[in-house]
């Protein structure tokens, strides 16, 4: 393994993310060329090898994600990167890992949509399909980087909750921080907190139930692991008719992550408790916040924000406590009103929620655009 | 093989899911009968992978030992990856023809060209069984389904000739009635590196005989072995007199190095590499 001397390094979105998984424990990646995300797979395909990992390139995103489900199934950990299309192909399959309880990361860089929409030009419209694009009830974990940093930060968070809570996780990234170059201070290894699944005793058979998040044994190791996306018992056998076993396991499936939703909840937040206009941001959107912020403030408008690290579960607590305070909260997103409704339930009528939205050519929502929207919002 | 076989050995109690008659029951049978009679004790060395459809409850969850049921027609990736980061155990997928060459199908041929070290063992019974009978890309030309209720208008495709030209390293086709050369087929294909296909023709009496004019299993099987033919006798018959035949036998046996294989010396070099 080549070693860094310093931890500092000058590295594009795509090459932290993969420097990051590695970083976790990665050692399987499998993928399927889409632009904004290829950089993931070219840069794991020179360096997974290095560090007795595997990168293969797949027929496609069905493929690639089955693969990962099961190196995930053999005891790696495993990742994807894809883009809105291969996002949507990959939704069956989040499903399934949902479903057989088998950790994985899909690391999603949006791009303009819907179909092949705008190729290589940034937008924020998974934000629902990554919530709610495979079928049937389901819990996701989603993260949302803005920066280079957060690149690599949330990767390896996005492993930790993957194996923590053995469930798929979706790092939501997009075309602007998965592109952009900006100085990483890669922490060292010894003060990273890495999460492994747990494993179970020789004697346990029970991989599906019996607790909250049940011990996960590899293949090949003589457990007889029956692994099904069926409703299936505690011990993986099929239930396909009956009623309770499907609402016990899909109920635990849900709970077993909405229970910690106040654990998975990571946002920054700024001024919440003073101010009058506040904003709810996430991703390459909110790297337009701070500067409109701080000339709103320097206008004498009182703001804060709340810049979301988790989309999903939605940390509406932190949402809730802006609209107590806040008259108005401005949601900016590159896209036509996602988070916006979710803002404006968390709110519950306590605050005026506006948006501001903008599709297409990678356009960016400006620091000028969201100032002047704090000083309508202030006015009215 | 130091006792007598008994398929019970590797089964778990439940309660087989198969319609009487059905061809799933001797497949089954005959897998288990060539893992005894390799020797193993168990099945703990193996890890299945199946898809969905009928054939995919062949080893999930009958077989004592690790499988893997995965979504339709996605076994063979699941598959990859597992073999690819536990390379000691042996990985066998089963699935039916509308799971490995209908939905499935670039998987299928992509592990071929790959030479992923996996056995394959397709049970074609000519029709989308557990959905109650529709047309299959395997389906004879003319055959009555619930989808072509007129008989059906496309060709079927002969997958045993696509794994051969897509690289496989060992490709079989036999009946249910060939009992005995499917079993040795299984225990050279299991002996074997690489990709290796064995197609099994089988009957489905309940969704796809019933309306192709077969009044039971026992008239299918009738037309299995009145209508195969071995791989040297249908090489002297035109295209037109083996459209109603099933050409069975081994279509070939070669090595190849495989995706295993290349994939860890890649990982060698590339270690090597950043040692220099």
């Amino acid at each position: 393994m080549k070693k860094h001397s310093t931890n500092t390094r000058f590295w594009q979105g795509n090459e932290a993310c993969a420097e990051a998984a590695i970083v976790a424990g990665c050692r399987f990646f499998a993928g399927y060329p889409i632009t904004p995300s290829s950089e993931m797979a070219e840069h794991l395909a020179k360096r997974l090898p290095q560090e007795d990992g595997i990168m293969i390139q797949m027929e496609d995103e069905l493929a690639s994600i089955g693969a990962i489900v099961g190196a995930s199934w053999a005891g790696a950990k495993a990742m994807t990167a894809t883009s809105g299309p291969g996002f949507s192909l990959m939704q069956e399959g989040i499903g399934y890992a949902f479903m057989t309880e088998t950790p994985i990361v899909i690391a999603d860089v949006q791009r303009a949509g819907p179909s092949t929409g705008q190729a290589t030009k940034c937008g924020q419209g998974d934000v629902m399909q990554s919530r709610w694009g495979t079928h049937g009830d389901y819990t996701a974990i989603v993260l949302s980087p803005n920066s280079v940093q957060e690149m690599f930060t949330l990767t390896i968070k996005a492993f930790n909750l993957a194996e923590k809570y053995r469930t798929p996780v979706i790092l939501l990234a997009d075309e602007i921080v998965a592109h952009m170059r900006e100085q990483v201070s890669a922490p060292l290894l010894e003060t990273l907190e890495i999460v492994n699944r747990r494993k179970p005793k020789t004697d346990e058979k029970a991989f599906f139930g019996l607790e909250e998040v049940p011990p996960m044994p590899a293949v090949g190791e003589g457990y007889n692991i029956v692994a099904t996306g069926s409703t299936h018992d505690e011990y993986g056998i099929r239930v396909t008719a009956d009623p309770i076993p499907h609402r016990k396991l899909v109920e635990r499936l849900n709970h077993k992550i909405q229970n910690h939703a106040d654990e998975i909840a990571d946002y920054e937040t700024y001024n919440i408790d003073h101010c009058e206009v506040g904003i709810v941001s996430y991703g390459c959107t909110s790297r337009s916040i701070y500067e409109a912020v701080e000339n709103a403030e320097k206008k004498g408008i009182k703001t804060g924000f709340v810049r979301l690290r988790t989309l999903w579960p939605f940390p509406e607590k932190a949402i809730k406590k802006l609209a107590e305070t806040a008259k108005a909260i401005i949601v900016p997103e590159m896209n036509l009103k996602q988070l916006f409704y979710e803002v404006e339930r968390a709110a519950c009528g306590q605050a005026r929620i506006i948006p501001i939205n903008k599709i297409g050519g990678g356009e960016l929502i400006t620091p000028e655009e969201v100032l002047a929207k704090i000083e309508e919002a202030n006015k009215e | 093989m130091s006792e007598t076989f008994s398929a019970q050995k590797y089964l778990r109690d439940i309660k087989p899911p198969f319609c009487a008659g059905c061809g799933a029951y001797t497949v089954t049978n005959v897998f288990l009968r060539a893992i005894h009679e390799l020797g193993h004790e168990n099945l703990d060395k193996f890890v299945f992978c199946s898809g969905i459809g009928c054939s995919a409850w062949i080893p999930s969850p009958h077989f004592k030992a690790d499988s893997v049921h995965t979504l339709h027609g996605r076994s063979i990736p699941v598959a990859t990856g597992i073999k690819l980061m536990r390379p000691n155990v042996n990985v066998v997928v089963f699935g039916g023809d509308g799971d490995i060459v209908g939905i499935g199908l670039s998987h299928f041929i992509h592990a071929a060209r790959r030479n992923l070290d996996i056995l394959v063992i397709m049970v074609n019974n000519m029709v989308y069984g557990m959905t109650g009978g529709q047309v299959a890309p395997t389906t004879p030309f003319k055959t009555k389904t619930t989808t072509t209720p007129y008989g059906s208008f496309e060709h079927p495709l002969d997958t045993a000739k696509l794994a051969v030209t897509a690289g496989a390293c060992y490709v079989a086709r036999w009946t249910t009635t060939n009992t005995n050369e499917l079993k040795e087929s299984i225990k050279k294909a299991l002996n074997m590196k690489g990709f290796r296909f064995i197609e099994v023709v089988s009957q489905c009496p309940t969704a796809f005989g019933r309306r192709a004019g077969f009044k039971d299993a026992g008239e299918m099987l009738k037309w299995f072995k009145e209508n195969a033919v071995l791989i040297p006798l249908a090489e002297k018959m035109s295209e037109s007199e083996l459209t109603t035949r099933i050409v069975v036998g081994e279509f070939i046996q070669r090595q190849r190095p495989t995706l295993v294989e290349t994939v860890y010396k890649t990982m060698e070099e590339a270690q090597k590499q950043v040692e220099n």
